[in-house]
């Protein structure tokens, strides 16, 4: 029945409808999710013993981080699937979490700065954190201008894919180089451990903001396909019938 | 394996015929290492301090030049559709073809270096360190390297496309080689750094050729 239900999705035709049912109440829910965690970290929160209000912008800085990196591995494990079945809706999914992947990482990297002005007080210190960081960026952004190159949809997936594969095994390999490099330049100057022990409610807000960018992150990411679909089934049958392309047919 | 060796054989003779272009390269390499001094000074200390990543930065961006016509030229008259058909296994081709892109475009700088090491005011262990990082870890940029090229393979702008794609991959590499000789210098030594790079070797070594056929595959559909 799993099997059924999995290559029943697989096509585009129906991919588009499922999408087009879910992409609405996710974001309804990822923005009511987002407004609660900014409620919690920005009035219910306490402010920190050692960084006062400063260390609100955990807040975000923290899940968009988090996502940051597990879109990049959700982008490898869907070109897995796009490379092995060969399957359209994969290549698809992975080209429609690149953007959302890339702005998290640079929101990551601006809301980190913004932080470190006032903790380090500099925008920028060339930690292995940030650093490698940093490159996942530039992977992010290496991946979208190869896939935005070729004019072959097929080999845009299939290439995309290579390259996010590729790129998911080296991270690791990168976060290590980049962490010794600093360690053997500097020594520990400046270390991300902050207080010991996190305030219950400082937990909640980060957990709800985490939350709501998961959502958002579905949501985006169910809708950019549904374009990608019309984009490229456009002289498919089944999308000259759809009733938002033919408002005149419309019951 | 004759076929490798048949391939190795043809590109090397290929490059000999026509050298411009691998001198290019090498040139490239010393022009880039050159401007160095002119931009920060000529402070001895400065420039000692500066000289490992500089060169390796220089060697870098020199091998990625070379990098684009990897597959070009093969592309281009057909020859690499042929070896697509034919009955060898295209990974063993494909280390054919980055084996001599080593030789071409990765030894001349290793030879080099030394050299430019000594405009730099090097110790003469730190140039062997230099050299030795060079040499094991040249390799693995056109290991790398040559997945990239597979994958621009054809497209517009392929060359800055192939520096956005491979530079951020070429990361590690960088860390450890320019570290080897910087450890050196400080007094550590420098065998963890070249053992990590040889372990950087043989990964790419043995996956990338595999990976880098897949990509032409992909590239040639």
């Amino acid at each position: 029945m799993r099997r059924i239900a999995w290559t029943h999705y697989a096509a585009p035709q129906t991919f588009y409808g499922l999408a087009g049912v879910c992409w609405k109440p996710l974001a309804l829910l990822a923005l009511a999710l987002a407004l609660a965690g900014m409620w919690v970290g920005f009035m219910v929160a306490p402010a920190d013993a050692q960084q006062g209000e400063g260390y609100r912008i955990i807040f975000v800085h923290v899940p968009v981080s988090w996502m940051s990196m597990i879109i990049y591995l959700a982008m490898a494990f869907w070109g897995v699937v796009c490379l092995v079945f060969r399957a359209r809706m994969a290549g698809m999914l992975s080209q429609a979490l690149a953007p959302t992947g890339a702005l998290f990482a640079f929101l990551s990297l601006w809301t980190g700065a913004l932080w470190g002005k006032p903790m380090w007080g500099a925008w920028w210190v060339w930690d292995a954190r940030l650093t490698s960081e940093l490159i996942l960026f530039f992977l992010y952004i290496g991946f979208i201008a190869l896939t935005s190159a070729i004019q072959d949809p097929r080999r845009a997936d299939r290439a995309g894919a290579l390259v996010a594969i590729v790129g998911a095994v080296n991270v690791p390999i990168i976060y290590f180089s980049v962490k010794w490099w600093n360690t053997l330049h500097q020594g520990a100057s400046v270390s991300l451990t902050r207080s010991p022990s996190m305030a219950q409610t400082m937990l909640w807000g980060m957990l709800l903001m985490a939350l709501a960018c998961w959502v958002y992150t579905v949501a985006i990411v169910l809708y950019r396909t549904r374009s990608l679909i019309l984009q490229r089934e456009r002289h498919a049958d089944w999308v000259a019938q759809l009733p938002e392309l033919n408002p005149g047919l419309r019951p | 394996m004759s076929a490798l060796w048949s391939l190795l054989r043809r590109d090397l003779l290929l490059a000999l015929r026509r050298p411009s272009e691998v001198l290019t390269v090498v040139f490239f390499f010393v022009v880039v290492a050159a401007l160095f001094p002119l931009a920060v000074g000529p402070e001895r200390a400065t420039l000692r301090m500066l000289a490992p990543g500089v060169l390796w930065v220089g060697a870098l961006l020199a091998s990625l030049l070379a990098l684009n016509r990897l597959f070009e030229a093969d592309h281009h008259d057909g020859t690499l559709e042929q070896m697509l058909l034919s009955g060898t296994p295209l990974t063993l081709l494909v280390v054919a073809k980055i084996a001599a892109h080593w030789v071409l475009c990765g030894l001349p700088l290793v030879l080099l270096a030394p050299l430019l090491g000594v405009l730099f005011d090097l110790s003469g262990d730190a140039l062997g360190v230099l050299a030795l990082s060079l040499l094991i870890g040249t390799p693995v940029l056109s290991c790398i390297g040559a997945i990239g090229a597979a994958l621009t393979l054809g497209l517009r702008g392929g060359g800055v496309l192939l520096a956005l794609l491979v530079l951020p991959l070429f990361v590690p590499v960088l860390v450890f080689g320019a570290g080897a000789v910087e450890a050196l210098a400080a007094g550590l030594g420098s065998g963890a750094h070249l053992s990590i790079l040889m372990a950087l070797l043989l990964l790419s070594g043995l996956f990338s050729p595999w990976a880098c056929a897949q990509a032409l595959r992909i590239a040639l559909e």
